[in-house]
């Protein structure tokens, strides 16, 4: 093979090589990453039902309580206007975690409807909100909004 | 009155960075002495007027002069002293301040320690700087001045974050930032190197101590970070692959990457442009981890409120550095494949194997952090990605690296042979390959392919190493060589085997904590016990205690080995007085060989408390290998050649470049 026809397979090669892994990467991340569904989108059974997905809005005022006398709590993450989700978590809670603030929490949605976490997270600043909550929060008052000025 | 100097020297700097941007380099160009001779005196003023205003500041914590917006919102007069000396970076303005002034101390140090470099290189590095400081102390003053004043004066600050009243405060941010702003000397270097269009081996000569200082800031800093989080975000994790943590992991990668590149690019002459390249990509990943703590466009542990216009700042500033500094590479870098030849068995192609891992590692790391990103812009929905994933994609790279490592130092340049290779290192094969076969054994491998690959590579870092430093001695003469090798011409060769044993220690840390260790949430009432691995875990029960700023409840464990006692921990859930907030202070009984933690959780009445209880052996180890390389970089750094007085020729260099080749090819 002359240097320059070696060069060319060389490129190829590495053309070919570079795409497989990116694929593969895609198809990992795609594996390996929760998506994030809002209480309104998980109520209109946008949420999958068999995988882990990410949920996020407040805790409901008034709505924590323990299960017996094991480590399973329960509280209701909301959006601040109708959609409700009935959460159980068993551990221990963050610190921040708190009725009345923002709140993510990561796991399955079982078949009567209530949201098992296998994770919440609550963050370490008070004053910040995940960019995630936020916009649930927001398009779920722009929804609500919405509906008033309509039947108005 | 002194927040206003503080103010007033902030100014002042930004102005002198903004000269030390424009004079120096046009000196060079036009020739023009006088101009590039203001270089240094203008990094000896930036650095002075930036320890003035870091030292306002200080004062203003200091004496709480909440008329001080900053001060205000992130101190309080119960405050202990020394955390209001830290607070000074504990937030978004002071840590930019902090990163300036850093910036400038660099400055200065390369002002003061490159007699050896002509003027010329000395002006640009420093021009490149200059522009960098220019940039960062703008942002400062127009998006986050911390000097700023409040016209209604608060009779109490909001108090620091209880998080942040640490010792960890103290010494994580200082050590990191030192690291990430240490990169921009590489990067000065290699855009002076690209604008003066001499890419022979000197730069690479004197770019590498100062990015070998940049990564030991950056290992410690990391090191120490992993350390903090570990015991004060109380559920004993040590890495999370949090965004923030990827943007001070990614540079770390690349600044290894840049390290071993560099060897390559000052012995050889070889992989002049791809040393380049590395150096430009280490510093615009330090800029891109500034841009995603500072901008809030990331949820992670690390983010402070967003501030759009923040962000929108560091971007173009990121866009202008990475984008001029590639255009410039584009425009000069030399083609790839010039320097010395070599061959397929060679120290160079397994530095350049190094260097391919350690890229396409940095590269996974950077998509997988920004991978959110992507897919909210694409708008194919808000992902995280999880931590199962990273860890995935690092055991896929690093057990290659890890073999590598074993080989690298009995390599020779330009040509090994194969044979002689494999027979020096039989014996470490074996006896690598024997204890990973042991490891195999149930009660060790607790089921996991895991196991047996990390201690065979442990044994194999460790022997491979041994077997090189013998060979090495085996061709001094005489004990005197010997000592001599120990004591000073060999130290760079030394503060490898050093660092390279970090690595051996980081991995059987991460194998044994992540494959042996114990974590368990339990609800437990006072006299209570539960068995974590061989201990018992005995609750005493909780009762108050007071502290400075907050009060606390205070939990006593009784923690039994074989019926004897092994320690008392006595872990708190405090409450802070200024914003009422809890915080878990977890307790630890550490030791080389385990670490026994607990934390308490909530209060459930009746006296019983949800808690976490953990047995993590050898995590210590982690931390010790981080700071192992970190010692080995500073053993690197204090080899004799690079301070030698006088710069070589670049002629002289060649000379003995082609010299060299001449003995090695005879």
């Amino acid at each position: 093979m002359k240097p320059r026809h070696k060069r060319i397979v060389f490129a190829v090669i590495a053309v070919v090589a570079i795409g497989i892994a990116a694929k593969l990467i895609i198809a990992s991340i795609d594996k390996g990453s929760s998506y994030f569904y809002s209480p309104m989108k998980v109520l209109a059974g946008e949420a999958p039902k068999d995988q882990v997905f990410r949920i996020g809005g407040l805790v409901k005022v008034g709505s924590m309580q323990r299960i017996g006398k094991t480590l399973t709590v329960e509280f209701i993450i909301t959006d601040d206007q109708s959609a409700e989700i009935t959460t159980h978590y068993t551990g221990i809670l963050p610190d921040l975690f708190k009725e009345g603030q923002g709140v993510v929490a990561k796991g399955r949605l079982r078949d009567d409807g209530i949201f098992n976490a296998e994770e919440v997270l609550a963050k370490h600043d008070e004053k910040y909100l995940a960019p995630e909550v936020k916009d649930a929060l927001e398009e779920a008052h722009n929804e609500a909004t919405n509906k008033k000025e309509k039947s108005q | 009155m002194i927040p206003e100097i503080g103010h007033f020297a902030l100014v002042l700097s930004m102005c002198l960075a903004i000269a030390q941007a424009i004079f120096p380099l046009i000196g060079t160009m036009n020739n023009t002495p006088s101009w590039a001779a203001l270089a240094r005196p203008l990094a000896w003023g930036q650095a002075l007027f930036l320890t003035i205003a870091l030292g306002a500041l200080t004062y203003a914590f200091l004496v709480n002069d909440f008329s001080v917006r900053y001060v205000a919102s992130n101190s309080n007069t119960l405050l202990p002293t020394v955390y209001k000396i830290s607070a000074v970076w504990g937030a978004h303005e002071g840590s930019l301040l902090l990163w300036a002034f850093f910036l400038g101390i660099w400055s200065a140090a390369i002002a003061v320690l490159s007699k050896g470099l002509t003027q010329e290189v000395v002006s640009r590095v420093l021009a490149v700087m200059g522009m960098v400081n220019a940039g960062f102390v703008s942002f400062m003053l127009f998006t986050s001045n911390p000097f700023e004043r409040l016209f209604q004066i608060p009779a109490e600050g909001r108090d620091l974050n209880p998080l942040l009243q640490d010792i960890g405060l103290a010494l994580h941010p200082p050590t990191l930032y030192l690291g990430y702003v240490g990169f921009s000397v590489a990067f000065g270097f290699a855009i002076a190197a690209l604008i003066g269009g001499r890419l022979d081996a000197s730069w690479a000569r004197w770019s590498r101590p100062w990015t070998t200082a940049a990564w030991v800031w950056l290992t410690l800093g990391i090191t120490i970070g992993s350390w903090w989080a570990y015991y004060e975000l109380g559920w004993g994790g040590w890495w999370f692959w949090d965004p923030v943590e990827n943007a001070s992991f990614m540079p770390w990668i690349a600044g290894t990457a840049l390290m071993h590149s560099l060897a390559v690019t000052e012995k050889r002459g070889a992989f002049r442009s791809w040393t380049l390249m590395l150096a430009i990509l280490a510093f615009s990943l330090c800029l891109l981890g500034t841009f995603l703590v500072r901008s809030g466009v990331l949820t992670s542990v690390h983010a402070f409120a967003a501030d759009p216009d923040r962000g929108i700042f560091i971007l173009i500033f990121l866009l202008i550095t990475i984008g001029g500094s590639l255009a410039l590479y584009a425009w000069r870098a030399p083609s790839i494949f010039s320097g010395g030849r070599f061959d397929l068995i060679s120290r160079e192609s397994f530095l350049l194997g190094n260097n391919l891992l350690l890229t396409v590692f940095t590269f996974l790391v950077l998509f997988g952090t920004l991978a959110p990103l992507i897919y909210d812009a694409l708008e194919w929905g808000k992902i995280s990605v999880g931590f199962p994933w990273f860890n995935k994609m690092f055991l896929m790279v690093t057990p290659f690296l890890a073999v590598l490592i074993g080989f690298g130092p009995l390599m020779r340049w330009k040509r090994t042979d194969p044979k002689k290779l494999v027979k020096k290192l039989r014996i470490a094969m074996i006896v690598s390959v024997v204890i990973g076969l042991i490891a195999f054994l149930p009660a060790i491998s607790t089921g996991s392919l895991l196991v047996p690959l990390g201690m065979f590579l442990v044994a194999w870092i460790i022997t491979s190493h041994i077997t090189a430093i013998i060979d090495r001695l085996k061709h001094k003469q005489g004990i005197s060589h010997i000592f001599a090798d120990l004591a000073g011409k060999g130290r760079s060769y030394y503060g490898m085997v050093v660092a390279h044993m970090g690595v051996a220690m980081f991995i059987l840390g991460a194998t044994m904590v992540s494959h042996h260790g114990v974590e368990k949430d339990l609800r437990m009432s006072p006299g209570e016990s539960a068995e974590i691995s061989a201990y018992r875990f005995k609750f005493e029960g909780v009762a108050h205690t007071p502290g400075p700023n907050y009060t606390a409840n205070q939990g006593e464990f009784t923690i039994y080995l074989d019926g004897e006692v092994e320690a008392v921990l006595k872990p708190q859930k405090r409450t802070y007085f200024a914003q009422g907030r809890p915080m878990t202070e977890a307790a630890i009984d550490w030791g080389l060989t385990r670490d026994l933690y607990v934390s308490l959780g909530e209060d459930l009445g009746g006296g019983d408390w949800s808690v976490r209880l953990y047995y993590k052996p050898f995590v210590r180890w982690i931390w010790l290998g981080g700071l192992a390389m970190a010692i080995g970089g500073i053993i690197c750094i204090s080899d004799r050649r690079y301070r030698s007085k006088k710069e070589k020729k670049p002629q002289q260099a060649y000379t003995e470049a082609a010299n060299t080749l001449v003995t090695e090819k005879s």
